[in-house]
């Protein structure tokens, strides 16, 4: 099978390659080259931030990684309990219960309001978007380290990078220019 | 005393869970590349925020292959065999009711959706029944961003950008390791300088469903 990549190349060139890209279109090919067919399997999945990263061990990431989320509880959740008490977890500023804290964390999705602020938290806010500037490892390093009022462990619960290394755009694509 | 605990546990996990990484840079066995480096099918962070400059639309991003250099970010590319998939549920039962799939392609991106998906799940086929919009893959020395937009008012870009992820990842290693007990102030963020591939739509939100509160998640697919 040639790669599309090669073949698009080849088209420029050779006529009876023209002949394999007529073929390619019974596999839903569109007339300008690009290819939609087949069938793709997941390979990486992704939500809140670090979840997979801090809870799911080396050995089990790649089942993570393509784990549907609403089965995700089921195959995890004691795998984020375990980890939750190695850390010596007891509550949060949530006030959730290890049992609670570990429910919303098995299921990696991130949730979101469709009306009004969006942020991972921002004091008032919490858990209705993430924006490209929310500081989410202190948020999360408060709720796992910081105990039921966010005092506990206080050289643990911030990293002190408090914002990104380049301003965001104000319009779209709103990310920075690269390096 | 009980701190000391707290960081013998964390070396613990440290240990039995492998190198702890970033937000979800280099997270993925399957997909990490060689010498350890992220792949384009290994996402690095995933975001999706009301629009802000118009709060009618909203916006999703997913970043892949992190934590590169300038020089290798001006040789990057997109795999041509991955699906980059927004997954969105909006009856909160996390299984996806519609999706917007990414395709690149011979220098362009073909975003398709939001539409509803052949089968939820693990396996994709690529939803042509819906919208589709289009863009330019921006090149690493372009002056500014190329963006696609579409008549229903959803727009496209595709290329490189700096990382928006931060964090003293460095520091927090450290700590995991044993030898440093607190993070410092202040904080060196690990990801200055470092750019990744990114993928960004914007949506209107009547085209989400009629939902107050919707669940999302990224996936990247190959074929």
């Amino acid at each position: 099978m040639l790669g599309r990549k090669k073949l698009f190349s080849y088209l420029t060139l050779a006529m009876t390659v023209v002949v394999i890209s007529s073929c390619d279109k019974k596999d839903n090919t569109t007339n300008d080259n690009f290819d939609t067919s087949g069938t793709y399997t997941i390979k990486d999945q992704m939500a809140r931030p670090a979840v997979a990263t801090v809870f799911i061990g080396a050995s089990r990431k790649d089942e993570f990684n393509a784990t549907t989320p609403s089965t995700m509880s089921a195959k995890f959740k004691a795998d984020i309990t375990d980890k939750l008490t190695a850390f010596g977890y007891t509550s949060n500023a949530l006030g959730q219960s290890k049992d609670q804290f570990a429910s919303l964390l098995a299921t990696d999705v991130l949730n979101v309001k469709t009306n009004g602020t969006t942020t991972f938290f921002d004091g008032t806010n919490v858990l209705t978007g993430r924006k490209l500037d929310d500081d989410v490892i202190d948020d999360e390093l408060l709720l796992i380290f910081g105990g039921p009022s966010g005092t506990s462990n206080p050289g643990l619960t911030k990293d002190n990078v408090n914002g990104n290394d380049k301003p965001f755009l104000t319009s779209f694509p709103y990310l920075a220019s690269p390096w | 005393m009980k701190k000391k605990i707290l960081i013998g546990s964390l070396v613990a996990v440290a240990l039995t869970g492998g190198i702890i990484f970033a937000a979800d840079h280099i997270d993925a066995p399957a997909v990490t590349g060689a010498n350890g480096t992220s792949t384009g099918a290994d996402i690095t962070d995933v975001y999706a925020f009301q629009s802000p400059a118009d709060n009618s639309k909203m916006v999703f991003v997913m970043n892949v292959e992190g934590l590169m250099s300038p020089a290798v970010t001006s040789m990057a590319s997109f795999p041509n065999n991955v699906m980059y998939e927004f997954n969105i549920d909006n009856n909160g039962d996390n299984v996806e009711d519609l999706v917007i799939q990414a395709l690149v392609q011979n220098g362009k991106i073909r975003v398709y959706g939001p539409v509803a998906p052949a089968t939820a799940g693990t396996s994709s086929t690529v939803r042509t029944n819906g919208p589709m919009t289009e863009a330019t893959v921006t090149a690493y020395n372009a002056s500014s961003p190329v963006t696609g937009s579409n008549t229903n008012g959803i727009k496209v870009f595709a290329g490189p950008r700096d990382d928006p992820f931060f964090f003293d990842l460095v520091r927090y290693k450290e700590i995991i390791g044993g030898t440093q007990t607190s993070f410092r102030n202040p904080g060196v963020d690990t990801f200055a300088g470092t750019n990744v591939m990114s993928i960004v739509v914007e949506v209107p939100k009547s085209m989400l469903g009629n939902a107050s509160t919707i669940n999302i998640w990224g996936e990247t697919k190959s074929k």
